[in-house]
This record gives structure tokens, C-alpha cells and sequence, in this order.
């Protein structure tokens, strides 16, 4: 089956939550005499959403480039639930189950949902000269593991250029999950999206971990990010200042360092709008971290993010 | 009352909002080729009524007009899956005198059957298609220009290596050649059907279009040309072998020009090295008008199909109309254009419906 040969990590029980998926231990990486990171230590545990923040240029770019097998570190460890590793391709990487969704990447437009799902790893019957596609079964698993994100298709063969923004982030992420991804690491998932659809994709990542998944968040919107982290690590020009507990800083002091303040007056405004959306999430968080996901997402409806859709809950 | 807060059959209310979506007719509108199918109707419908009573509505002419859809049909498909990639093969046409004049000369200078002249125009075939994706390949220039380069090598060395053999550009009497009846019963048999004769062409036209349609649409490998063609370094990402997708599709295009050669050698009984002029023009058209998208991507074989269609009923059709065929190109551009705004439409329409 071509599935078993590319989805090996799927079969893997994840890690109970709290446990350490990934470390950076003192890694650094220099480019000529350009240094992109210097002496950043991070790490993410099994159901937690690590956010990592930082302004254009601050070393995002390189770390997440090491932590899903593009470049190796040039000093520091890289370990992967407790062993060592050095991965020379994201595929590495991906054996691992570490998956990386980039923002314009993710998806081809013209081509079905289910054809973009099962890209690469398409599910097949028949023998010899008859083996093909089993479309059939790729529409519906699509449609069920989207479902199971509360996204709600009609047709699986629609193309995905017909999804909004969120929604084909969203489909990305799935297709992550499904593969047996354990770790995911997200580029900049709401960079493109206006408020209402970054809270569609935020919510995906709610779900995936609530599945017990680990994930990080990487974004220069502190709005998007503070709602929905567990922990945030900040980066400044190629260096941390660290990584921090939700309950340990607030909104406004993460803004703070990542900007070293100047920013700060102007978003002023823009926080209250946030304050809004904030507030919606986090009774969200509340009640997935009790509930089932079937619970959790008739929380959502009770929350009214579910709203303005007209599909029912699941049951 | 909790009846409000969840419905009581989620189930049927999601199969009737799917099924309100998937109604077979609007699904037919957003499909590539169904400007096309539009298309086809119309030109039936035009020359049926300009020639009603010369025979264009008669299975005689329906014959007529299918033969040549059918020829332009055959390269058609393989062109329309190349696009589908994001490439091109303008090489086509002298590919198809290529494969003839080698054809031809092998069994007449040598002596042997025709069989083995099919057979070595057919590696020949192959080895240059599987040339043209290489240096695309490699070199990464647009696959227009190498193509184009390969267009005039290939004709120029035909024409000069088979002035050198023979002392002409033609080749004929093919008839008098051992293995010509075999050949000629595979590639250019007519077959009687409602007392016309309907030439073996169309057969395997609808053959190489079954084939090509499944392929594209119901196998791994149809699925990774729409990718290589929507998004090929996405498409790299998730492990679809990109060079391998094009290079076989390259491939296909030649051995679809060969196919074609081989009928036209055998139903002619000569090979002459100016066969095929302009034919990838015309292949091209024939995707195009059936909805295939020209940066790649998107399009299916079913409206290569309509579109060489098409083009076999303007071509006869204006015979039957008693029309100068002057006008057919004027007529063929005109389509290629409406048809090119037609499928901007539809594809916008596929793009612009809500999951």
C-alpha cells in the first residue's frame, strides 16, 4: 500500500500530554559572517501551542528551517523526544512526524480538495495496469477528516481555490494530521487573513491540540498568537529572550519585547478590537480542555464562531 | 427546548445541502470542457443547416468529418495531458514526418517489412520525446522555445537526410512493400457501419481518448500531471516525481505523433517529409477550445476531444457547405478566441462556488 510507506509515524502512539516532543538546546546558525540565530534553546511538549514570536528579520525563518530539516544547526542540539537527530530533508523531518504547513505553499488552487488532500500519497485499488486512484474513498475521507475539524464540504472534487484563505490553511493542517504528523509547525498560518477567518484557522489548531499534537505557531501577529499559546518564545534579532508561560506575561509585554516598544502606541487600537475575539477563544480553550471534541464543538456554536455556518454540529 | 439547539437529523440536512450542490447540471456547468460541448452543438447545428441537404446529416458525412477530427484527435489528446502539466510540444508536427519518412525508407532501403520501419519510427519517437523533457527538463527554459528549436531540427534533418537517401523528399509505392497489407489492415482498414465506411482512425482515436481520459482522471499519475502543472514546486514538496510526470508526458506526445504518421503512411501509401506541417498549431487549438488551461493546471481530454471535433466539422463543413475552405482558418481563429473567453468564464465560475 503506498500509504504505509510515506505515513509510518501514524502508527505511533503520541506521547501522553506534557511530554517533550522536540528541543533546541543552545543552536545557533550563521550564514558567512550573518548570524541568523545565536544560542536560542526552545521546546515543545505534546498538546501545547508554541507560540514563536518575532518581528520581520528576527530568526523565525531560520528556526523553523531547522526544526523541519531544511538547514542543520552550526552549533547546539537538536533533539527529537529525548534522541538527538540530524535530518538533512524536510523528509527526515517528516518521517518524524514533523510536518510544516507554509502559508502559499500549502495548496494547488485548480485541483480538488480531495486531490489536494491525498496529494502524493494517493490511496489506490485495483492490480497491475488497473491499479487507480480510489477517488472514492480519498473523497471520503477527506470530507470525514474535515469534518472531524468542523469544516463542513460539499463537494470533496471542488477545487480548493473555491475555500476561503482559513479554510485552505485548515485543509493543509488536516492533510498534516491525517499523515500522522505529530509535530506541526505552521508559518505564518493568519498572515493573510482578515480577523474573522484567522479565528477559523486558530480554531483548527485548538482541535489538533486537543489531539494531543504538539504545535508551533509561528507569526508576527501577537494578536493571533496570545489567545490561543500556551507558551510563547521570543525572538529579537537572531537571539531569545526566552520562553514564557501564558500566566507569566501579558499581551502587552510580549508586544514589548518583540518590538522593543515602538510599535506599541499604535496598536492601541487594534487591541481592543482584539480584546473581543480574545475573549471568545479562551472560554473556547476552556471548554475543549474538559470536553470531548464533539463537546467542544457545540461549545463553539454556543460561542457563536459557528454561526454563520450553516452546516450542523456533528454529533 | 433542546430541538433548537441541535437539529434532530444533522445526516439529512447535510446530504440535502450537498446534494442541492452536486446537481448533475450544475456540475456539468463547471466543468473545463463544457464550452466546448456548447461548441460542438453549435457548429453541428450551423452546418447541419447549411448543408442539410449535401450530406453533412448523413453517416457518410459523419465519417468524413470523424476522419479528421480523428487525426488531429489522436495528438490532440497527448498535447491536451502535456498542458495539463504546464508544457508544450510544438515538435509534433515534424514529428509526424519524421516517423513517416523512417517508416517508409527502412522497409524500402533495406529491404525488410514495413513492420520494422513502424517499429524503429516508434523508438525514434521516443527517444526524441524523452530528449525534448530532458533539456526542458535541465535546462529549465520554457518548453515552448526547446520545443520550437526541436520543431525545425527535426524537420531539417528530415528533409535533408531523406534528400541524401532517395534524391527527393518524398517517399511512395509503399503498397509493393513486404508487411504492407498487415500494416495497412491495422492503420487504415475502413469499417462498414450504417453503409459507411468509417475509417479504423476513429477507433483508435477513441482508444488513445479512453486511455488518456482514465489516466488522467482515475489514476496516481493523473493526479500528479494536474499538480505538476497547478503548482510544481508544491507538488515536488509532497513527493510527486515532477521530471518523471513530464518527461513520460513528452514521450506520449511523440508516440501520439507516430500514431498518427502511421495512419496517414498507410492510408496514402507514401511518406513525405512536410507531413504534420502546422499540425501542433492545430492540436493545440483543439485543447485550448476543449477548456485545457495554457499555463497548465487544469483542463480535461474529453474537451480535446470536442475540440478536434470541432475542428473536423469546420474543415468538412464548409466542403459540404460548398464554402471556400479559405475561410477555415479565419474561422478556427475566431473559435479559438471565444473559446478562450468562454473558458476564462467557466474557470472563474469553478473557482468563485463555495465548497
Amino acid at each position: 500500500m503506498s500509504q504505509a510507506t510515506t505515513t509510518n509515524s501514524s502508527t505511533r502512539p503520541l506521547p501522553p500530554p506534557g511530554s517533550e516532543l522536540l528541543a533546541l538546546d543552545n543552536a545557533s546558525k550563521y550564514f558567512g559572517t550573518v548570524i541568523a540565530l545565536e544560542d536560542v534553546s526552545m521546546d515543545l511538549l505534546a498538546g501545547e501551542v508554541h507560540a514563536l514570536l518575532g518581528d520581520n528579520g528576527a530568526g523565525k525563518s531560520t528556526l523553523i528551517k531547522i526544526l523541519s530539516g531544511v538547514y542543520q544547526p552550526d552549533k547546539g542540539r537538536y533533539l527529537v523526544e529525548g534522541q538527538e537527530v540530524h535530518f538533512t530533508s524536510p523528509r527526515d523531518a517528516l518521517a518524524r512526524g514533523i510536518a510544516t504547513v507554509y502559508q502559499d505553499l500549502a495548496m494547488i488552487p485548480l485541483m480538488g480538495i480531495s486531490r489536494n488532500f491525498f496529494l502524493g500519497q494517493e490511496p489506490t485499488k485495483g492490480f497491475g495496469p488497473f491499479r487507480r486512484f480510489d477517488l472514492e474513498r480519498a473523497n471520503e475521507i477527506t470530507r470525514e477528516e474535515l469534518h472531524k475539524m468542523g469544516i463542513e464540504i460539499r463537494d470533496p472534487e471542488h477545487a480548493v481555490g473555491s475555500l476561503s484563505g482559513g479554510e485552505r490553511q485548515s485543509v493543509a493542517i488536516a492533510r498534516a494530521v491525517y499523515f500522522g504528523a505529530r509535530v506541526l509547525i505552521l508559518d505564518e498560518p493568519t498572515a493573510a487573513l482578515g480577523v474573522k477567518e484567522a479565528a477559523v484557522v486558530l480554531r483548527y489548531i485548538a482541535q489538533a491540540r486537543a489531539r494531543g499534537l504538539g504545535v508551533i505557531f509561528i507569526t508576527h501577529n501577537v494578536h493571533h498568537a496570545y489567545p490561543i499559546a500556551d507558551r510563547f518564545t521570543i525572538l529579537n534579532r537572531g537571539r531569545s529572550y526566552g520562553t514564557f508561560d501564558k500566566k507569566d506575561v501579558t499581551r502587552e509585554e510580549v508586544v514589548q519585547m518583540m518590538a522593543g516598544g515602538e510599535a506599541l502606541e499604535e496598536l492601541g487600537n487594534e487591541l481592543e478590537e482584539f480584546a473581543r475575539r480574545d475573549a471568545e477563544v479562551d472560554s473556547a480553550r476552556r471548554n475543549e480542555a474538559a470536553q470531548t471534541e464533539a463537546a467542544m464543538a457545540r461549545g463553539f456554536k454556543r460561542e457563536g464562531i459557528e454561526a454563520e455556518r450553516e452546516s450542523p454540529a456533528p454529533n | 427546548m433542546s430541538a433548537t439547539a441541535a437539529p434532530q437529523d444533522p445526516a439529512s440536512i447535510r446530504t440535502a445541502a450537498r446534494s442541492k450542490d452536486i446537481s448533475l447540471w450544475r456540475r456539468f456547468l463547471l466543468r473545463p470542457e463544457v464550452g466546448a460541448v456548447f461548441g460542438a452543438i453549435i457548429v453541428w447545428g450551423v452546418f447541419a443547416s447549411l448543408a442539410w441537404n449535401r450530406g453533412f446529416v448523413s453517416w457518410r458525412g459523419a465519417a468524413t468529418y470523424l476522419e479528421v477530427a480523428a487525426q488531429l484527435g489522436i495528438l490532440a489528446v497527448a498535447v491536451a495531458l502535456l498542458m495539463i502539466a504546464g508544457e508544450f510540444d510544438l515538435s509534433v508536427g515534424s514529428m509526424i514526418g519524421a516517423c513517416s519518412v523512417i517508416a517508409a525508407l527502412v522497409p524500402s532501403e533495406f529491404g525488410v517489412s514495413v513492420w520494422w520501419g513502424v517499429l524503429a519510427a516508434l523508438v525514434f519517437a521516443l527517444v526524441m520525446g524523452f530528449l525534448n523533457g530532458l533539456v526542458v527538463i535541465r535546462t529549465g527554459l520554457p518548453s515552448f522555445i526547446v520545443t520550437l528549436a526541436s520543431l525545425f531540427i527535426i524537420r531539417g534533418v528530415t528533409v535533408g537526410v531523406t534528400r541524401l537517401i532517395t534524391g527527393r523528399t518524398q517517399v511512395g509505392g509503399l503498397q509493393k512493400l513486404p508487411g504492407f497489407d498487415t500494416a495497412a489492415a491495422v492503420f487504415a482498414t475502413d469499417i462498414p457501419f450504417m453503409g459507411a465506411a468509417f475509417p479504423i482512425s476513429i477507433v483508435w482515436w477513441l482508444v488513445v481518448a479512453a486511455v488518456g481520459t482514465w489516466v488522467l482522471m482515475r489514476t496516481r499519475f493523473g493526479n500528479w500531471i494536474f499538480a505538476v502543472g497547478g503548482n510544481a514546486v508544491a507538488a515536488r514538496m509532497v513527493g510527486v516525481p515532477v521530471d518523471r510526470v513530464k518527461i513520460s508526458l513528452f514521450m506520449t506526445t511523440a508516440v501520439a505523433a507516430w500514431l498518427v504518421a502511421m495512419i496517414e503512411i498507410t492510408n496514402s501509401r507514401s511518406a513525405d517529409v512536410l507531413r504534420g506541417e502546422q499540425r501542433e498549431f492545430y492540436a493545440i487549438i483543439a485543447a485550448v477550445i476543449g477548456g485545457v488551461l495554457l499555463t497548465g493546471g487544469y483542463g480535461t481530454v474529453i474537451g480535446a476531444v470536442l475540440g478536434a471535433l470541432i475542428y473536423g466539422m469546420v474543415r468538412q463543413g464548409v466542403v459540404f457547405a460548398g464554402i471556400d475552405a479559405d475561410w477555415v482558418s479565419a474561422v478556427l481563429g475566431a473559435m479559438l478566441l471565444i473559446a478562450v473567453l468562454v473558458n476564462r468564464y467557466v474557470r472563474q465560475r469553478a473557482l468563485g462556488v463555495r465548497g
